[in-house]
């Protein structure tokens, strides 16, 4: 070799294309990781719909799908909301601290009006579907039951507004998803504004 | 004489390949169309376009309505009021209402999805075939088209401009064939739109088609334009590292 | 630490851990930083590594483009429009893939051709050479299968042309035919196996050949553009005195190379990914419709010149097996170049204006075919082509005698190299 190896000078230019290449298989990655997001049909089929809750009989409830899991509405008599005070002693978070739901359900009733209970129908303890126990005193559920949710899997038991009891599996009230009145026979799921998709 | 010189080989075959490339854009040539898709005021317009002489008969089943709203800058509400007509979502994509087995029945063929046709077929030929209607009491319709002669389409934009006769003149070729050749449109039935008007309508039509052929290409080119100059900053240092590194052999 | 039961030294902590384990060590060593390469490499050995490159943009592009494509007749077409428009990034995905396939060509095309100026197919590289036609084979079959899964127009009649080419077989060509569509026209049936091949096995078996092409070639060495063997010319240490170590030199090349290769290649995925209609058929915008053949089938850009081939020969004794003969065997006898080259010396630089023009001649051969294979067959171009697969062949059935007879210079002992 007739000249002297300038090795500061490759290490900068080794450094210098090392961090560009670096750089661009980042920039190179980004494309592929973000092909992983909901695409605009998963979304489109994720989107908020609309349930008609105009006959929806005092007491009854009715179920619909969405995002693949189940939303239900329950029209609460008003004995049924006496009942949810009954409950509180048994409840592990009677306040909602700790569960899922947006700020206008962080309340006992759980619901932007106490009349209508909207929830996601699936326990929080490993996604199973409860099934719904409304009769108060219903001794096949457990003593004193104020009415409410069994969930039959794992014996996970929920009040009349989702709260999750004592001393069952599930840590956590059922989870309440977003929605709005857009009239008072008709309610979007999946979005808190009123404006429909 | 070193006849494996890289240089001059590739850059032969490079220009060997401009003309081939322009073999590949095969067929008919039409007069351009003179769109621009970054042009959003021309969209909008193509949109509303589309979706009030076209959607009636042809869907567009791969394009979201707020797809066209986010790219075109269109309120969500705006879109819904002026471009959406049915009480579909805005999520949902264009689709309408005739069944093709209707289509056959009326038409004696399905109208093509939209969605597409301005890469299948080009947005050239588009312009042409809108601007190409004339009036011929043969066909069922009233009216046949000479970018595609006997084509079932009726001519819908026939309010805006007008019916236009066609001249025909025959060539006699050597081998015996001959050739109808359109000699001129006239414009015999004056529509509610001039002819200046109405090839801004047709443009603008066209521009939306192109547009919805590949929605992210103005995204594409703007991104191709940093990745360029990444890739440039990137062989530049890696050029230097190898020009360092070769200086020790000899 | 000290040695192990091998008696190789250990370094410590878990380089030590995995070299007393695993061949690394040996492997960097063997291929990379004690691989003596000719320091005279041009830029036509840059096709090679470029190669590799392409293959490895394909794998992960295509397994990506898999995650949402739907193989099925019913849905194909619709999965590739979802890719391209709902899909985040799906678009820069698609047009990755579909340039990458014909960046494959360009890269390999070139690639072969510096094979063919220097002879990189002589001896002791037969074996290299074979794996390099094999792979070429099943590059051909993988690009003719991925084709089919956009379903498109242009995707469904070339399928049919070309799996009909088969029927041509006298007595079993109708069995075969049906036999590789598995049902009687090109179907559900068909496209969901050419999925699986294209997806699976053809890149596990392209993958397999690639590595083994690699490995011919360093259990020989590399040739060089002087066509010189530089293990001939050994130092006292054993080291070629042509050669230098392929890390870093080449490593840092290569580099250089790879930009060079992604500025070309992200202008045209940027810029031009239909290439004119070269890369993206506009017909295949369509979806395949079976009562519809577009006005003009051909194949893709890379299989013109075969095509070409295919069609230039006449029917003769009412079969058209003649022209499917013609277009296996103008590849066929690409495997038997090492053979069929009798000249004394490897690279064209030391050969005589006779190989000189072949090899001219031959480069313009494949472009005048391409473009014939393109073109419907009126005009002039079934004579060109028929005319170009003459000299086609001729490049290869009369080498045995010119290569021997043609004028070659001395070959020197040390490569020829300019200070770059």
């Amino acid at each position: 070799m007739s000249q002297e190896v300038d090795q500061g000078r490759r290490q900068l230019l080794v450094l210098a294309t090392s961090l560009t290449g670096a750089v661009g298989v980042g920039f190179a990655a980004t494309p592929f990781l973000a092909s992983w997001k909901p695409s605009a049909r998963a979304k489109a089929l994720g989107a908020p719909i609309e349930i008609d809750i105009g006959k929806l009989e005092p007491g009854a409830m009715l179920k619909v799908e969405w995002r693949g899991k189940p939303v239900w509405v329950v029209r609460r008599t008003p004995e049924m909301l006496k009942q949810l005070d009954q409950a509180t002693p048994f409840l592990l978070d009677p306040n909602s601290q700790a569960s899922v739901q947006p700020d206008y359900a962080k309340n006992e009733a759980r619901a932007r009006r106490p009349e209508y209970f909207v929830v996601l129908g699936v326990c929080t303890h490993l996604g199973c579907s409860p099934l719904p126990k409304f009769e108060p005193a219903d001794v096949t559920v457990a003593a004193d039951w104020p009415g409410g949710f069994y969930c039959p899997c794992h014996g996970s038991k929920f009040d009349l507004s989702g709260r999750v009891f004592k001393g069952v599996p599930a840590p956590a009230n059922l989870a309440v998803p977003p929605y709005a009145f857009l009239s008072d026979t008709r309610i979007v799921v999946g979005s808190d504004s009123a404006q429909s998709a | 004489m070193r006849t494996d010189r890289l240089a001059p080989a590739l850059a032969a075959l490079a220009l060997l390949a401009l003309p081939i490339v322009s073999l590949a854009g095969e067929g008919e040539s039409y007069p351009s169309a003179g769109n621009d898709i970054r042009n959003h005021a021309s969209l909008q317009r193509g949109a509303r376009n589309f979706m009030n002489y076209c959607s009636g008969c042809h869907s567009a089943k791969y394009v979201r309505y707020n797809r066209i709203a986010k790219d075109l800058g269109i309120p969500e509400a705006v879109l819904k009021t002026n471009l959406m007509f049915t009480s579909e979502k805005t999520y949902e994509t264009i689709k309408i209402a005739m069944t093709p087995d209707d289509a056959k029945r009326w038409f004696g063929t399905v109208p093509p999805d939209l969605s597409l046709i301005a890469r299948a077929r080009g947005t050239d030929y588009l312009y042409a075939f809108l601007h190409s209607f004339y009036a011929d009491p043969s066909k069922p319709t009233g009216v046949n088209n000479t970018v595609l002669p006997g084509t079932a389409m009726p001519h819908v934009l026939a309010e805006l401009q007008g019916v236009q006769t066609a001249t025909f003149t025959t060539e006699k070729h050597n081998d015996g064939t001959v050739e109808t050749k359109l000699e001129k449109f006239e414009l015999t039935q004056k529509g509610t739109l001039s002819p200046e008007k109405y090839d801004e309508f047709v443009r603008d039509t066209v521009n939306f088609l192109e547009y919805i052929g590949e929605p992210i290409e103005a995204q594409r080119r703007d991104l191709g334009v940093w990745v360029m100059l990444f890739l440039l900053v990137f062989t530049a240092f890696a050029y230097l590292l190898y020009k360092e590194y070769w200086r020790d052999v000899h | 630490m000290g040695t192990d039961s091998h008696g190789t030294t250990q370094g410590g902590g878990l380089w030590g851990w995995i070299t007393a384990r695993f061949p690394i060590e040996s492997m960097l060593k063997e291929h990379l930083t004690e691989y003596w390469t000719p320091k005279n490499f041009n830029t036509w050995y840059a096709f090679g590594v470029l190669s590799g490159v392409v293959l490895m943009i394909q794998l992960v592009t295509g397994i990506f483009l898999t995650m949402n494509y739907k193989p099925s007749s019913a849905e194909a077409f619709g999965s590739v429009e979802y890719i391209m428009r709902d899909v985040d990034w799906g678009w820069l995905i698609r047009y990755l893939h579909s340039t990458g396939a014909s960046a494959f060509f360009v890269v390999v095309y070139l690639h072969m051709f510096r094979a063919l100026m220097y002879g990189s197919y002589r001896s002791p590289r037969e074996l290299v050479w074979i794996f390099g036609m094999l792979i070429y084979l099943c590059l051909m079959a993988e690009a003719f299968m991925g084709y089919l899964l956009p379903w498109g127009n242009m995707s469904y009649w070339g399928a049919q042309v070309i799996v009909s080419l088969f029927g041509t077989f006298p007595v079993i060509g109708d069995a075969l035919v049906e036999w590789i569509r598995g049902d009687f026209y090109i179907s559900d049936i068909t496209l969901n196996r050419f999925f699986a091949l294209h997806v699976a096995a053809l890149p596990l078996v392209l993958v397999f050949l690639a590595i083994a092409h690699i490995l011919a070639l360093h259990n020989v060495g590399s040739l060089n553009p002087d066509g010189i063997e530089i293990h001939d010319e050994e130092d006292e240490r054993g080291i070629p005195k042509d050669g230098i170590a392929f890390h870093p030199y080449f490593t840092v090349k290569d580099t250089f190379v790879l930009g060079v290769f992604l500025l070309i290649f992200c202008g045209i995925v940027f810029f031009a990914p239909t290439f004119n209609g070269l890369f993206l058929e506009a017909p295949n915008f369509e979806p395949a419709n079976m009562m519809q053949t577009p006005p003009h089938i051909a194949p893709v850009w890379y299989f013109t010149p075969f095509y070409a081939m295919l069609r230039a020969v006449p029917s003769f004794l009412g079969t058209q097996v003649w022209g499917v003969l013609v277009m296996f065997a103008a590849i066929v006898l690409l495997f038997f170049l090492p053979w069929l080259d009798q000249s004394p010396v490897k690279s064209v630089r030391y050969k005589g204006w006779i190989t000189k023009f072949a090899l001219a001649t031959f480069a313009v051969t494949m472009v005048v075919l391409g473009v014939c294979g393109m073109k419907p067959a009126v005009g002039i171009y079934p004579t060109l082509a028929r005319v170009f697969t003459v000299l086609y062949f001729a490049f290869f059935v009369l080498m045995p005698w010119y290569s021997r007879i043609d004028r070659v210079k001395p070959v020197p002992r040390r490569v020829t190299y300019h200070a770059h």
